[in-house]
């Protein structure tokens, strides 16, 4: 695992997983290059069912690579990956109807309303079509009118629906707190928590190091694509600090 | 079959862009009867090539848009991880693209037959017939290039640059089917061009439903 790092004091790992609940996430040497350029190199990660897990660093240091490689939207140029004990490249039908992703773009179909956006992924995922509850519980009434008219926060809020609706087993956040007002917020924190006390695994990417590291059980600090930090949740704020010198809410 | 129900519920809250399209075909015929004259006869020879270049070149469009409506927002991404493969995803999306080419193709007919001044001498649901299989023969290389050119800047430039070529013997098995229903076919040769269609029809379906994936996943 990732440890002694030059700069940071090694934060050894906080869950001790023998004995514990199957591994979601298998990752060893995972990398991944675009062009020339390594955006993510060499992490090494273990995942367990119900963890809540954080990944931080600045823009450009591989988070989101990271939630593309372990949501089955990228493939590894270096590395393994196991996801639920399964081959990606061989089970990949099987993984993906475990796992949902919120990425930066919204996913959403702009001329169709809330409820025809969620019928959609209800039929395709195979579950039975709970639009109100969803919405219910991001907050969002059932409107006619259609998402294109929805504020940016609104369709974030719709885009956690959509995730729900999918019953994932594996939950990847990549900065869910983006465009949300602080109500919204709670309802992220609501979320991460829900989930991961429901059995679900939740890898959170958020520059809001602070807020998300409350509910999350440990972090990974990523710099410029390398793993320079793993540890408690709790301890990121002063990994963080100690890498950038800064200080993040 | 998820797939095209939501592509046609899409095309149909969207259906302003549809009715440009159709508008477009109608000046696409106009510009042609515009461009030959007063020569009625030069029209009516003619009228087939001329209704099935204005249904390809707006086909374009259509396809272009089909796609983009999947990569907007990035909802293709977000299909793609749902359990549905992407062999599931052609069929839908390449099976409404024939859908919305074919009423494209039933649109354009007679307005060519009346902008042509003519009767067709064929029975109507053979024509029909012409104009589906016309429509899935674009449709299914169609829709593999519009998901192979989605993230290119240049999508309606190059789109037409890579399907014109591939579907040139299609559009020919669509001419002729059309102009002998049209004018008449004293020497039998209408079922000889109706099986040269489905040919290309189960080719391109085929062929594009396997590659799909290669290209969505690439």
């Amino acid at each position: 695992m990732i440890e002694r790092l030059k700069g940071l004091q090694y934060a050894p790992d906080a869950l001790d997983r023998t004995g514990m609940a199957e591994l979601i996430v298998q990752a060893q040497g995972l990398s991944r290059r675009f062009g020339r350029r390594w955006a993510l190199a060499g992490v090494d990660l273990e995942l367990v069912q119900g963890e809540s897990f954080l990944v931080v660093g600045a823009n450009g240091s591989g988070k989101t690579t990271l939630l593309r490689l372990v949501g089955t939207a990228l493939s590894a140029s270096r590395g393994q990956l196991r996801l639920f004990g399964l081959d990606p490249s061989r089970d990949l039908f099987r993984i993906r109807a475990e796992l949902a992703m919120l990425s930066h773009q919204s996913g959403l179909y702009d001329d169709l309303s809330a409820a025809e956006n969620l019928s959609v992924v209800a039929r395709l995922a195979g579950v039975e079509d709970e639009t109100e509850l969803w919405l219910e519980r991001v907050g969002l009434e059932l409107r006619p009118d259609p998402v294109r008219a929805y504020s940016a926060g609104m369709r974030k809020r719709l885009s956690f629906a959509r995730l729900l609706a999918q019953r994932p087993s594996l939950v990847l956040l990549d900065e869910p707190y983006g465009q949300l007002d602080p109500e919204g917020f709670d309802l992220v924190d609501g979320l991460i928590r829900d989930l991961a006390q429901g059995g679900a695994t939740v890898l959170v990417a958020s520059h809001l190091v602070g807020r998300a590291a409350l509910h999350c059980d440990r972090a990974l600090l990523l710099h410029e694509g390398q793993p320079r930090w793993l540890g408690p949740a709790t301890h990121i704020v002063q990994a963080w600090q100690t890498l950038h010198g800064g200080v993040n809410s | 079959m998820a797939i095209l129900r939501k592509d046609l519920l899409i095309e149909w809250r969207g259906r302003s862009r549809l009715v440009a399209l159709f508008c477009y075909a109608l000046t696409f015929l106009l510009l042609f009867s515009f461009a030959v004259g007063p020569d009625a006869s030069a029209l009516q020879k003619h009228a087939a090539a001329y209704l099935w270049l204005a249904v390809l070149c707006v086909s374009t469009l259509l396809l272009v848009q089909s796609f983009q409506v999947e990569t907007e927002q990035g909802a293709l991404e977000a299909l793609l991880l749902l359990p549905v493969t992407p062999t599931a995803l052609f069929y839908g999306k390449a099976l409404a693209n024939t859908v919305f080419i074919s009423a494209l193709g039933f649109f354009a007919l007679p307005t060519a037959l009346v902008l042509f001044d003519m009767t067709p001498v064929g029975p109507t649901w053979m024509l029909a017939l012409v104009v589906v299989l016309g429509a899935g023969s674009f449709a299914a290389p169609g829709t593999l290039y519009s998901a192979l050119t989605a993230r290119l800047a240049a999508q309606q430039l190059m789109l037409p640059v890579l399907l014109f070529p591939l579907v040139v013997p299609a559009v020919l098995a669509a001419v002729k089917a059309t102009s002998l229903l049209l004018e008449g076919d004293p020497m039998g040769q209408l079922p000889i061009w109706l099986a040269v269609q489905v040919c290309f029809d189960l080719i391109y379906w085929s062929l594009c439903g396997l590659l799909f994936s290669r290209v969505v996943e690439a």
